[in-house]
């Protein structure tokens, strides 16, 4: 071992890291320590006019009046449908897609498979929305091609229908996501040693044996620890999405926690409610971040710091 | 593996392929449907003739476009929101993640920096809080409200710092006994080895400002200053009324599709310029963030 020269550390030697944290401590400390702070007016009738410091205190009025909404059971329920949902079929395709391109020896047709399959993952959902928009809409090109083929006979409107609004929010967020979520497993792939697949071949295992016995456990670990992590994600049911997909019509099985929470505060102008909200899923989601953090590292030594 | 050429290998092989065409296909049509539409005549749109491929091509669309103002408005603006909102998100980020990837002996406060990190990546303000501190500090209607506020982003300074303390030590300790200063040391050692990791956190960060509309939508009242994805976004919301308007109107609106469909694939032109060089990065990306071992 090298000797380390002891020069003691004070502040006359660290002064420059502590001016390189400078500016984004402040940053961090206005516009995220303090809209934290902010939380507060979830326990006060607050009136813009008047600041967080001035407006009335109510204690747990918001909250109680909360529950009594049946809006609150149903964005709940929305937001746990969907969310749920994207995990669960986004990790089957993704796993899926990984297996698949597994598969395949041809590097230069995996490259462009992969292109594209990636790709809607760097769209944003303003643009995507246009898109299935114009696919899904009562003269779209998906109601032409039923109704051509004698299917329907009258054209549907999909994003307009409470039986098909979480479906199609499921289904279009796999068709965005499922390719990029499938990187992690394709990195995992590559770490499985070939010499298991000869072995298994020469002891007469078919490709779907091989499959079987060789790459799912080979990425078992990895789908584990993403499932886990997903756990945190459990009331994130992407805002981007349903707000640009979403109408009045289907509020019923469309809206959800950050939805409701956008209209009730910058539509309604009620605040304090909507902070209450909020709040409430804050909560479930940082009890939920801590125990998935927990599991995944028990199961998989994961740690993110 | 591609020794044993048999009937069981050819048939599997197919199925993968067709499978794997399903799946390409099916992420690629609704893509091209737009981009078949906005090179297709109005009347070809309106009555529903356009599937995958133009009909009576033309480029009438485009040619609206580069007279529409408002729209390269709009461009212009996110493209400067992009370049002021990767620059403070690159500075920010090197600038906290050297200091905290010291060891506790050469920079003792380096902890309880690190837990007030920790502390802002889990708990983020709620949305009216944060609205009406970006209101009270005066950004509100400028640019700089859709960069200053989400100036540093917490989840890739730990990821970057990570990549710091990962650098080989040796490195460091030699240009240490040369007596180099805190600031030589981050700006000639610490960044050109953290090249690959700084630039798949960067293409990110670019990609995440290019495609934000909320902040547009909150914090922008003037429509000159309206970012491109808003803009669009405002579109969208029209679109949505269609079910209320008499048949005249739907043609209308029917025709705006060509123009509408042209306006989104512009949109996208900047995301397919550095998608090459995302592609060769975003592994990297996902591997920094993920199990470690």
């Amino acid at each position: 071992m090298k000797k380390k020269s002891k020069k003691k550390v004070t502040l006359k030697n660290t002064w420059p890291f502590h001016l390189m944290m400078l500016p984004g401590v402040l940053i961090l400390l206005i516009y995220t320590v303090i809209p934290f702070l902010g939380n507060v007016i979830a326990f006060q009738d607050f009136k813009p006019i008047m600041g967080f410091t001035k407006s009335k205190w109510v204690g747990l009025e918001n909250f109680i009046y909360m529950f009594k909404l049946p809006d609150t059971f149903k964005i709940f329920r929305n937001t746990l449908v969907i969310a749920v949902g994207k995990m669960v079929f986004n990790l089957v395709m993704s796993v899926f897609f990984a297996i698949l391109l597994n598969e395949v020896t041809q590097k230069h047709a995996k490259k462009l498979v992969q292109t594209v399959c990636f790709l809607p993952h760097f769209l944003s959902w303003v643009v995507l929305a246009m898109v299935f928009r114009n696919l899904l809409d009562g003269s779209g090109i998906i109601n032409s091609a039923l109704m051509s083929l004698g299917i329907i006979k009258e054209p549907i409107v999909f994003l307009g229908s409470n039986s098909w609004f979480q479906g199609l929010m499921i289904g279009t967020d796999v068709w965005k996501e499922f390719g990029y979520g499938a990187i992690i497993f394709i990195a995992a792939l590559t770490g499985i040693n070939t010499e298991l697949y000869e072995a298994a071949a020469i002891d007469g295992a078919s490709r779907l044996q091989r499959i079987w016995h060789v790459t799912l456990p080979g990425i078992a670990v990895t789908v584990v620890l993403v499932a886990t992590l997903n756990i945190a994600n459990v009331l994130n049911a992407g805002f981007d999405q349903i707000y640009n997909l979403y109408s009045p019509i289907v509020y019923e099985t469309g809206d959800i926690i950050d939805t409701y929470v956008y209209r009730m505060s910058f539509q309604n102008a009620q605040y304090s409610l909507a902070t209450a909200v909020g709040l409430m899923k804050s909560l479930v989601s940082f009890i939920l971040i801590v125990v998935s953090n927990f599991c995944a590292n028990k199961f998989a030594n994961y740690r993110i710091f | 593996m591609r020794k044993y050429k048999t009937m069981e290998n050819r048939i599997f092989d197919t199925i993968v392929w067709l499978l794997l065409i399903l799946v390409t296909l099916a992420c690629l049509l609704p893509l091209m449907h737009i981009v078949a539409l906005s090179f297709s005549s109005k009347n070809a749109a309106v009555s529903g003739k356009v599937s995958f491929w133009p009909v009576e091509f033309t480029w009438a669309s485009y040619k609206y476009l580069l007279e529409d103002s408002r729209y390269f408005k709009a461009f212009f603006v996110s493209v400067e929101r992009v370049i002021l909102g990767g620059g403070l998100n690159l500075i920010m980020m090197v600038t906290m993640a050297y200091p905290l990837s010291l060891e506790k002996e050469e920079f003792p406060a380096r902890n309880r920096y690190m837990w007030f990190v920790i502390f802002c990546m889990l708990f983020g303000g709620s949305i009216v809080p944060w609205y009406f501190v970006i209101k009270s500090t005066g950004l509100m209607d400028t640019i700089w409200a859709l960069v200053v506020p989400s100036a540093v982003p917490v989840y890739n300074v730990i990821l970057l710092m990570n990549f710091f303390r990962n650098e080989p030590k040796a490195i460091k300790e030699s240009a240490k006994i040369d007596g180099v200063n805190a600031w030589q040391m981050l700006i000639k050692i610490c960044v050109p080895l953290a090249k690959p990791a700084l630039a798949s956190v960067m293409l990110f960060s670019i990609v995440g400002h290019w495609n934000n509309f909320f902040d547009g939508l909150l914090l922008i009242n003037s429509p000159d200053k309206v970012p491109l994805q808003t803009y669009i976004q405002s579109l969208v919301v029209k679109l949505s009324d269609a079910s209320n308007l008499s048949s005249s109107e739907l043609v209308q609106v029917m025709s705006q599709r060509t123009f509408n469909s042209a306006k989104i694939v512009a949109s996208t032109i900047p995301i397919l310029i550095i998608y090459p060089f995302m592609q060769k990065y975003f592994v990297t990306g996902i591997t920094l963030g993920s199990v470690k071992e």
